[in-house]
């Protein structure tokens, strides 16, 4: 495990005041109401049930909000850059080639009717001047980086001959391939088989530690985010119950100082090394997003 | 909440409790007729559809002149404060003539959506609630209608019967079915696999019970909307065979049989044909706007 | 993983499947069609050997053209016979023109091909960047345009507009020449080769010929094409809706990718599966409309020789047409289906 950032390096995310708000028929709906949190070159978790704003965090970084939605915040810099005063055009270089994102489920994330080698090499293409050639050989290397065996047969298939697992290592070369600083990594596994899960937790962290890269973890599975991560924020209605380091989740010790919200996560989930009558419902007050 | 601070029957129909079934289903319409209302082409629609429907009932009080008079010194005179739409080559008024004429579009529309309706309701219904061989014959036979070329098989039908007014509503109905049963059965399949339909089956209800009172009344809506939405279409076939001479005869005033009439004389007297046209149009628009509007409100699934 | 090994004899397996699917779909319309046509025939009121013989011949006469005709067998072995005679090209004869039904559609058709070939271009070309425009604005005011486009498209009868068209393209703005295929003048500079006359003019090096056949056709082409910009855009719409919403959409442009090409690139090449269909479908409403569309501006095609043969009590005539215009619909139909096929990977 890295140690977190030294403060001499300058970040490579800093959020404040981060809010998502939809403009609908029956009102505003806020599905993120200020978010602050910074990232180095670390992994960082975000946890949340669903409907908490942690994917549409995820979004706005990437100036993905679709129409009726509109993002705010005090300060959104991605080193140094200010991508609130950014134009679309610039923000959209960042995207791929500066920060990006693997989503949840390849069978619908990759597109049905580009091979998966068409696609990988155009998330090339779009950030480098490269003749096809090259960006085939890059696709290829890429292939091997996420550990497929065979990768110039894999690169001519279609998304749906291939497995899941299989997929989802595609979709996290085609998002690597243009060296990004930042990678959101949106619920990746959780549309994976069990067995494969972990395979694919592994590639992923050994391509993101081995980069240096800052990773932005989604994800509503605490013990996943808590193995898998430096430092865990708890994420509920849109704003952060705490944030905290993913070792002292597991310290017993420690509960007494953790948020109702985070302890109520850790006890709704059975336990295998300790027998429970009965598991917690989730307790939810809404004085916490006052 | 609301009912309190909302007036008397604006509150009983908006209510979320309703205490009867009509007081439900009032609701229900008024709550459509609320989000119909919103959209402004839905509403020029009904409009253009009710103001064809007056001009048919009164149109001996808004034509001017008979439809049929004819006035051999005033041919093909041009629109003016007299005739406003003009005069045709037989001197007749064309104004008179195009109100008129809604009536017998009216009639057309009304005839061929009263028999295509519930064949292709009942066969479409049929199909998708039983299944099995009569699913697979029936869909045949639709698929074989629907393969074929709609107005020249018209055509051809109309060739067989004779030119005529009732030959070409037979034909039109012959050709225009397939869509109804389509969408009947696409319905049914929806609707037969709900758990309402099982319950009213465990209570022991036959086959026909089922299809008859609790498939058909649920596919109603979107037959609603389609036959709305085809109407225009049945318009523009039938003008299509009156424009061929195989519709309405003459002296009939039937638009598309006047547009015919006019295309001898288009380059010099441009308003024959043109009038007629135009009532074709903003008809077969009205038409279309309404279903459109109406399958925004019912069809919204 | 998917085996490698396999996939030949199992894909080759599909494919004997779906053709055998849709030759036995082929083979049912086809039958549907001829059934429909022969009993047009038996039921309508004008006597099919007074046809032959005329109003005036004997009754010896008479009876031996019945029997030459066959009519004497039950309606089912007339089915056959008649099944029989137009797998083998027969058609009949024409009463009008006296030439076989098959020779004059062969010469009269590639004018209809010609005609709703270019409208559905012109279609295709106006309709897709339509539907796009407006999925890409859903619910706002280029969509409403383009929704009042389409219903305006879907409520003008394509006589009137062809009218209204010549009355103003022709007589008072002069842009284009008026009904017709070809300028007099120009008849016998093009020697008929394809029959298709633009192509001819151009293989024959017949540029002004060429021009000339070219301004005759625009405008009922467009008049057709017209029509078809309301169908085809209406449905690019709701396919493009249903694209942009998906998963890969967001992934695309999550690489960065231009909204350009996420439209165009990615969108646009899923909804071409589903497109590929409702042209077809249009296609086929064209070559229809064709059948108004070709008496308004005098085309020699097979739409006008269809009414033509109408109005004069033409059976033989106007069933052969019928079953011509059927059977091409059925080609389409398939075709389409094939292209579907392929341009789909999943599919295949």
């Amino acid at each position: 495990m890295r140690a977190p950032d030294s403060p001499t390096e300058q970040p490579l995310l800093e959020l404040d005041n981060l809010r998502v708000n939809f403009h609908t028929a029956t009102g505003i709906v806020r599905a993120v109401r200020g978010l602050s949190f910074t990232l180095g070159r670390e992994r960082l978790g975000i946890v949340g049930e669903s409907g908490s704003g942690k994917s549409m965090t995820g979004r706005a970084i990437l100036d993905l909000i679709p129409h009726p939605g509109e993002v705010q915040a005090d300060k959104l810099v991605y080193r140094g850059q200010n991508l609130l005063t950014m134009d679309k055009g610039s923000r959209r270089k960042l995207r791929g080639r500066h920060i990006s994102m693997v989503m949840q489920d390849p069978k619908f994330s990759l597109n049905p009717v580009k091979t998966v080698g068409e696609q990988i090499a155009e998330a090339y293409r779009v950030h480098h001047k490269a003749s096809s050639r090259e960006a085939k050989e890059r696709s290829l290397t890429m292939l091997e980086a996420v550990q497929i065996r065979e990768p110039a047969r894999v690169y001519d298939l279609y998304p749906h001959e291939v497995s899941g697992g299989m997929g989802q290592r595609v979709m996290i070369a085609m998002m690597l391939i243009a060296e990004p600083d930042i990678l959101i990594a949106d619920e990746p596994t959780s549309a994976l088989d069990v067995t494969v899960q972990l395979q694919v937790l592994k590639i992923l962290d050994d391509l993101v530690t081995s980069r240096g890269m800052g990773l932005i973890f989604i994800s509503h599975d605490l013990h996943l985010v808590q193995s898998f991560c430096d430092r865990v924020i708890v994420m509920y209605g849109g704003k952060a119950m705490e944030t905290l380091p993913a070792a002292e989740l597991a310290d017993e010790s420690a509960r007494a100082h953790r948020h109702p919200y985070t302890l109520g996560l850790l006890d709704c989930l059975p336990d295998l090394d300790h027998r429970k009558d009965k598991l917690a419902t989730l307790k939810r007050d809404p004085a916490w997003l006052a | 909440m609301t009912e309190q601070t909302s007036s008397g029957w604006t509150a009983w129909l908006i209510t979320d409790s309703p205490v009867s079934r009509r007081q439900a289903r009032l609701g229900q319409y008024y709550r459509q007729w609320l989000a119909f209302r919103r959209n402004p082409a839905a509403v020029i629609g009904l409009t253009i559809v009710v103001l064809l429907l007056l001009a048919a009932a009164f149109a001996p009080l808004l034509a001017p002149y008979d439809p049929l008079a004819q006035a051999l010194d005033k041919r093909l005179l041009p629109p003016s404060a007299i005739n406003w739409f003009g005069t045709d080559s037989l001197g007749r008024d064309i104004f008179s003539r195009v109100v008129y004429g809604s009536r017998v579009t009216l009639v057309i529309v009304l005839l061929v959506v009263i028999t295509v309706g519930p064949i292709g309701l009942l066969i479409g219904a049929a199909a998708g609630y039983l299944g099995g061989w009569v699913d697979r014959v029936l869909m045949r036979i639709t698929d074989v209608f629907l393969a074929f070329p709609r107005l020249v098989l018209a055509l051809a039908f109309v060739a067989a019967l004779g030119p005529g007014l009732e030959n070409a509503v037979i034909a039109i109905a012959f050709t225009a079915w397939p869509p109804y049963a389509r969408v009947a059965r696409a319905e049914t399949l929806i609707i037969r696999n709900q758990d309402y339909i099982s319950a009213v089956r465990l209570q022991g209800a036959s086959q026909w019970r089922i299809v008859l009172r609790h498939v058909v009344p649920m596919c109603l809506p979107s037959l609603i909307v389609r036959s709305t939405l085809d109407m225009a279409g049945i318009i523009l076939t039938a003008a299509g065979l009156g424009f061929l001479g195989l519709g309405a005869q003459p002296p009939i005033p039937e638009w598309g049989a006047m547009i015919s009439a006019g295309r001898e004389q288009i380059f010099d007297q441009w308003w024959v044909a043109t009038f007629p046209g135009l009532a074709i149009c903003v008809v077969a628009l009205g038409f279309n706007l309404l279903g459109d509007g109406l399958r925004d409100v019912m069809d919204a699934r | 993983m998917a085996s490698s090994r396999d996939t030949w004899a199992g894909k080759s397996g599909r494919w004997g499947k779906i053709a055998g699917r849709e030759l036995s779909t082929v083979a049912i319309t086809m039958f549907g069609l001829l059934l429909v046509t022969f009993l047009i025939a038996r039921v309508m009121p004008i006597d099919p050997v007074l046809a032959v013989v005329g109003d005036r011949a004997p009754a010896d006469v008479y009876d031996k053209a019945r029997l030459d005709l066959g009519l004497d067998k039950p309606l089912w072995q007339q089915f056959g016979i008649y099944i029989g005679k137009v797998f083998t090209g027969d058609l009949g004869r024409s009463v009008l023109t006296s030439n076989t039904v098959v020779d004059d559609i062969k010469t009269v058709f590639p004018a209809t091909l010609e005609l709703a070939t270019l409208g559905t271009l012109i279609g295709i070309m106006l309709g897709v960047p339509l539907g796009i425009v407006a999925a890409v604005h859903q619910g706002r005011w280029p969509d409403q345009i383009a929704r009042v486009i389409g219903l305006i498209g879907y409520s003008i009868p394509v006589f009137w507009l062809g009218l209204m068209g010549l009355l103003l393209f022709y007589a008072k703005l002069g842009w284009v020449s008026g009904p017709g295929r070809i300028s007099v003048a120009y008849q016998d500079f093009v020697t008929p080769i394809t029959g298709v006359i633009m192509l001819d003019a151009a293989m024959q090096g017949e540029w002004d010929a060429f021009w000339d056949a070219f301004s005759h056709l625009i405008l009922p082409a467009s008049v057709l094409g017209l029509l078809s910009v309301a169908y085809i855009s209406r449905m690019t719409r709701s396919f493009m809706i249903n694209e942009l919403q998906q998963q890969y959409v967001i992934a695309a442009r999550v690489k960065g990718v231009s909204e350009w090409q996420v439209i165009w690139g990615h969108a646009l090449r899923n909804a071409v599966v589903p497109l590929v269909t409702v042209i077809a479908l249009s296609y086929m409403h064209l070559l229809e409309g064709s059948v108004l569309t070709e008496t308004i501006f005098a085309w020699p095609g097979l739409g006008r020789y269809i009414t033509n043969s109408l109005l004069n009590a033409d059976m033989n005539a106007v069933l052969g047409g019928t079953l011509v215009v059927g059977a091409v619909f059925i080609g389409v139909n398939l075709f389409s289906d094939i292209i579907g096929r392929l341009a789909d990977p999943r599919a295949r």
